[in-house]
């Protein structure tokens, strides 16, 4: 169990492409800290930084007290699942789980003990003699996981350890791993793409864009109170609904129609105003008219998609809202609604450099 | 199963004809009396002198002194065809090795110079390459024979290859596992490669097995000789003797020369198929 610090870690790879941008960070112990962001973002390459895959360029790396930059990967007391389990094909179960042990020159009784432990805990005790090739990709990433939780780590990293599973095997192991981060108590830090993902295993996510830790925080924080247009626009299922806007000094302006209830924003300049599609409501006094689409059905709720008349987007095609309302209501395609919204629950960033003003 | 037209089957029955007959010729041939063969040319059925003349080239010291049977000639043909086959997986694996999960200066030129050796065979190269082993003393030793084969391009590309499609994952997961440079070789590429290890065992037992113009500038003494060297002195004996010609023995050790190499694939045809067609990660 260890802290994990981040000191203005950069990384700059030897054909002077630029990773990362000096990220500051602080992981509480046993916390789970998740890195999510587009493909390309830095992300996997902070995680490998921890890891002891990728070397640091500048900036220091702490694990509990000891600066780790130059520490060799098996040194670091960390313990890695990949996205590919990269299981050893060659080797059953128990070969996977006891090798890092036996590098480390463990006492065969011991190895046996934490193997048997491990397997009890991940229901793969019957599986211990079987090749990965026998096994399915749940079993498998078990068994990766298996291998780290053998180690007993001061550090647990996951790079995106779900990914290569279906959509219901992935929500039911993304439950185990956050019951087994609890259980254990182990610092960990975990990446994925997945905003879903991000927001339901973290204790606190860090939304990371082109190298750069856009926020850090709580994931209903992020949800709720983003600093960045990009964060806005990453954080939260259904995307939020974003509108080219400017501020004529009372209300703001999009297309033909104008909203009431800002102030105190810069006149001269492109604004986005973002509109989460919970925070809409059907109301016939609503600032926007849209005209219905599609209408998306996920049983509990419905996800209404229409575009907005008087507005058009920036690519000239007509700008989509989407509103997410109870199963009961249900509406043709083509049918004109009303939405309304508490300008109290929105929020406006400045085009260009994607700020938020409120 | 498909019902095959009759047609291809002939076709085949045909090729299986023209490969075999003339290995049967030269065995039923080996089994005649000289003077059979002598007076009547080639047979194609087995006569009567099997024993005789296979105990003869086997145990009885033949050749231009006098001094080597085929039981020595195998036994030399066999040391050169599995010291070959394996000095020669053992080095490209690790030139592989380094080639590929070390980063050194001019590694890929290096690489590509390996390679390009592919394109200078030793026939191109024999005066050199004996003008080095007779300065280290090495003619008509097992080491001069051998040592000088065992660089291969042909191995180092095809174990670069494999390495190169062994997933980035697994060497991290092991670094992470604490294993050291040798440790990973050892215990995860040397396991992963056995197909492949077993594929190029036999492709090269065999070239090994083969080798017929090194081997005939590199040993002088008769009892240095290999099986397929003995099948070439035996027919110059043939020539220049005023002997009745042993036109049988000459086909009977062609004979024992082709049987190990057929022996080895056949036993290990599994393993090589499999290490041929396998991309198992």
């Amino acid at each position: 169990m260890a802290q994990v610090e981040l000191k203005q870690v950069r990384k700059t790879y030897p054909n002077g492409a630029e990773a990362i941008f000096g990220v500051d960070m602080q992981i509480d112990d046993g916390e789970l800290i998740v890195f999510v962001g587009p493909s390309g973002c830095g992300k996997s390459t902070l995680l490998r930084m921890v890891a002891g895959l990728e070397s640091v360029t500048s900036g220091d790396i702490l694990i509990g007290d000891r600066l780790i930059n130059d520490v060799s990967p098996s040194e670091r007391d960390v313990a890695m699942v990949f996205q590919n389990y990269a299981l050893y094909p060659h080797m059953s179960v128990r070969g996977n789980m006891s090798y890092g042990l036996k590098n480390r020159k463990m006492d065969k009784a011991e190895i046996e003990r934490r193997i048997t432990d491990a397997a009890k805990m991940l229901k793969i005790d019957q599986f211990l003699d079987r090749q990965p090739n026998q096994l399915s990709g749940g079993q498998r990433q078990r068994v990766a996981m298996g291998r780290a939780i053998v180690r007993n780590p001061q550090v647990f990293l996951f790079d995106e350890p779900l990914s290569n599973l279906d959509a219901k095997l992935r929500v039911q192991m993304r439950i185990e791993i956050k019951k087994l981060q609890r259980r254990m108590n182990v610092t960990s830090i975990y990446v994925t793409h997945d905003q879903t993902e991000a927001m339901t295993l973290a204790d606190r996510l860090a939304v990371i864009n082109e190298g750069r830790v856009e926020q850090m925080g709580a994931p209903m924080e992020l949800y709720s109170n983003p600093r960045t247009l990009f964060v806005a626009s990453f954080i939260g299922s259904p995307a939020i609904n974003l509108i080219p806007v400017r501020f004529d000094g009372t209300s703001l302006l999009a297309g033909d129609i104008s909203i009431a209830g800002f102030s105190g924003l810069p006149k001269d300049k492109d604004l986005v105003l973002g509109v989460r599609p919970d925070v809409l409501t059907v109301s016939d006094a609503g600032q926007f008219a849209i005209s219905v689409d599609l209408v998306e059905q996920h049983g509990g709720e419905n996800l209404i998609y229409g575009s907005l008349s008087g507005v058009s987007a920036d690519n000239g095609d007509a700008q989509e809202m989407c509103l997410k309302a109870s199963h009961d209501l249900l509406p043709g395609i083509d049918e004109k609604m009303k939405l309304a919204f508490n300008p109290d629950d929105a929020f406006v960033f400045e085009k260009d450099t994607g700020t938020r003003l409120i | 199963m498909e019902r095959v037209p009759i047609s291809t089957h002939i076709i085949l029955i045909i090729g299986a004809l023209f490969m075999t007959l003339p290995v049967w010729v030269a065995f039923a041939t080996s089994t005649h009396a000289p003077e059979t063969i002598l007076r009547e040319g080639l047979q194609f059925w087995p006569g009567a002198h099997f024993f005789e003349t296979y105990n003869e080239v086997l145990f009885v010291e033949g050749g231009v002194m006098k001094k080597v049977t085929a039981t020595t000639m195998l036994k030399n043909s066999m040391i050169l065809g599995v010291g070959f086959a394996i000095g020669k997986v053992v080095i490209s694996m690790l030139a592989a090795y380094a080639i590929v999960y070390f980063r050194f200066r001019l590694g890929v030129p290096l690489f590509w110079i390996i390679f390009m050796t592919l394109l200078l065979p030793l026939e191109v190269r024999i005066i050199p390459s004996y003008e080095v082993v007779a300065n280290m003393g090495l003619l008509d030793t097992k080491a001069g024979l051998i040592i000088p084969l065992i660089a291969s391009a042909t191995g180092t590309f095809f174990f670069r290859q494999f390495f190169k499609s062994v997933p980035d994952e697994l060497l991290e997961a092991a670094r992470l596992d604490g294993a050291t440079a040798w440790g990973f070789f050892i215990d995860i590429l040397v396991p992963l490669s056995k197909t492949m290890i077993a594929a190029i065992l036999i492709i090269m037992f065999v070239v090994g097995w083969n080798q017929y113009l090194w081997p005939l500038i590199m040993t002088t003494k008769e009892e240095n000789y290999t099986l397929v060297i003995g099948i070439k002195q035996i027919y110059q004996v043939l020539n220049e003797g005023g002997e009745l010609p042993q036109f049988q023995k000459a086909f009977a050790l062609t004979i024992l020369a082709t049987l190990p190499p057929v022996l080895v694939v056949l036993i290990f045809q599994r393993w090589f198929v499999k290490g041929l067609v396998e991309s198992e990660k």
